[in-house]
């Protein structure tokens, strides 16, 4: 039994097809709980695919060796994020001003307040920056952690459990808030939770998943060019 | 339909080179992504095509986060050494800057 199994890794086969059962069986526990963003189909994979990685006793780079083939795919579906940017842009233009204004506050504020907390509690200073460019979409993030000091593999984590934790609780933290409309509550969830965000948003609505594609690409950039300036601040004031 | 899934790809493809020669500290894919919003608004109009390409595959956008997604169990000792500032900073932090950016562009679309 495990010959076969050690057999089968050696393909992308079993990577793929352990992705797609578990997505599957996500995605129907989350159409049968009403699409409830608890039930989210991404916190339930990566649960099982760990779970099944962890008895199996198969290594994570013999995974993702056929994993990354589903993995690639991300590129062309971030180009692909312009389509419902584009049929949604009247919203934008009418609204731009406002946008960018929210995009470099929710900018400074997702960092200040996740190295503030984590400070507070007595983070490591490789925590710290590592966490510093957590709200932002994975590549990015790893290539500015790269350039603040912090370990660009334990930021590429931080990030995905950010995404995961506005994709399951956002929508309720922006309802308790008193935030209702569409665009505000698709825009904040991209800021602070990017690509998973966007997912989750993408699939409760079409115009606040547009709105969480632009929040995510702006604050890509709007986090680019300020994370360095601010690191910058901080040496001289040091 | 398959022309335009290769449309995706060479945008991205573009991102890519761009990145390589200038040294942008912005991903490939948000560069083809701004590429192809530029091409739409000079074009003025949406290709039946692309609009199936892209729905098509951001149907299916949460799945494409898993296999990164499980690379946290590597990490997993680094993060119990330090669980407490960790997951404070990930999930408090995170909550409270929707909540801010939620209301911000609330109030500043009542402003406007």
């Amino acid at each position: 039994m495990s010959a076969l199994w050690n057999h089968l890794a050696q393909t992308p086969l079993l990577g793929i097809s352990l992705t797609l059962a578990c997505f599957c069986l996500g995605d129907w526990i989350y159409k049968r709980c009403n699409q409830s963003p608890l039930a989210n189909p991404v916190l339930f994979s990566l649960v099982s695919v760990s779970l099944v990685l962890w008895l199996t006793g198969t290594d994570y780079y013999v995974y993702f060796d056929g994993a990354k083939y589903i993995h690639f795919l991300l590129g062309p579906a971030t180009v692909a994020l312009a389509v419902p940017l584009y049929k949604n842009l009247h919203h934008v233009k009418a609204a731009l001003l406002p946008i960018i204004v929210t995009i470099i506050l929710g900018c400074l504020f997702a960092i200040a307040s996740g190295v503030g907390i984590a400070y507070l509690l007595g983070g490591s200073e490789e925590t710290l920056l590592s966490l510093a460019p957590k709200s932002v979409t994975a590549p990015v993030a790893m290539g500015l952690s790269e350039i603040i000091g912090g370990t660009p593999s334990l930021t590429a984590v931080l990030v995905i459990l950010c995404g995961i934790t506005g994709a399951v609780l956002g929508g309720t933290v922006l309802t308790l808030v008193g935030v209702k409309d569409k665009k505000a509550r698709g825009l904040a969830v991209g800021i602070a939770s990017h690509g998973i965000g966007t997912a989750r948003k993408l699939n409760v609505h079409e115009t606040a998943g547009a709105f969480s594609g632009l929040g995510m690409g702006l604050n890509a950039i709007a986090t680019a060019i300020l994370l360095p300036l601010l690191m910058m601040l901080y040496m001289m004031i040091q | 339909m398959l022309v335009y899934f290769f449309l995706l790809c060479a945008l991205q493809l573009l991102g890519e080179v761009i990145v390589y020669t200038t040294g942008l500290p912005i991903p490939g894919p948000v560069i083809g992504m701004a590429i192809l919003l530029l091409i739409l608004i000079l074009k003025n109009g949406m290709p039946e095509g692309l609009d199936q390409a892209a729905s098509g595959i951001l149907k299916y956008l949460s799945l494409l986060f898993v296999p990164a997604g499980v690379g946290v169990t590597l990490h997993f000792n680094l993060i119990a050494a330090e669980w407490l500032p960790i997951s404070a900073a990930i999930v408090v932090a995170t909550l409270l800057t929707i909540a801010f950016s939620g209301l911000v562009m609330k109030f500043l679309g009542k402003l406007s």
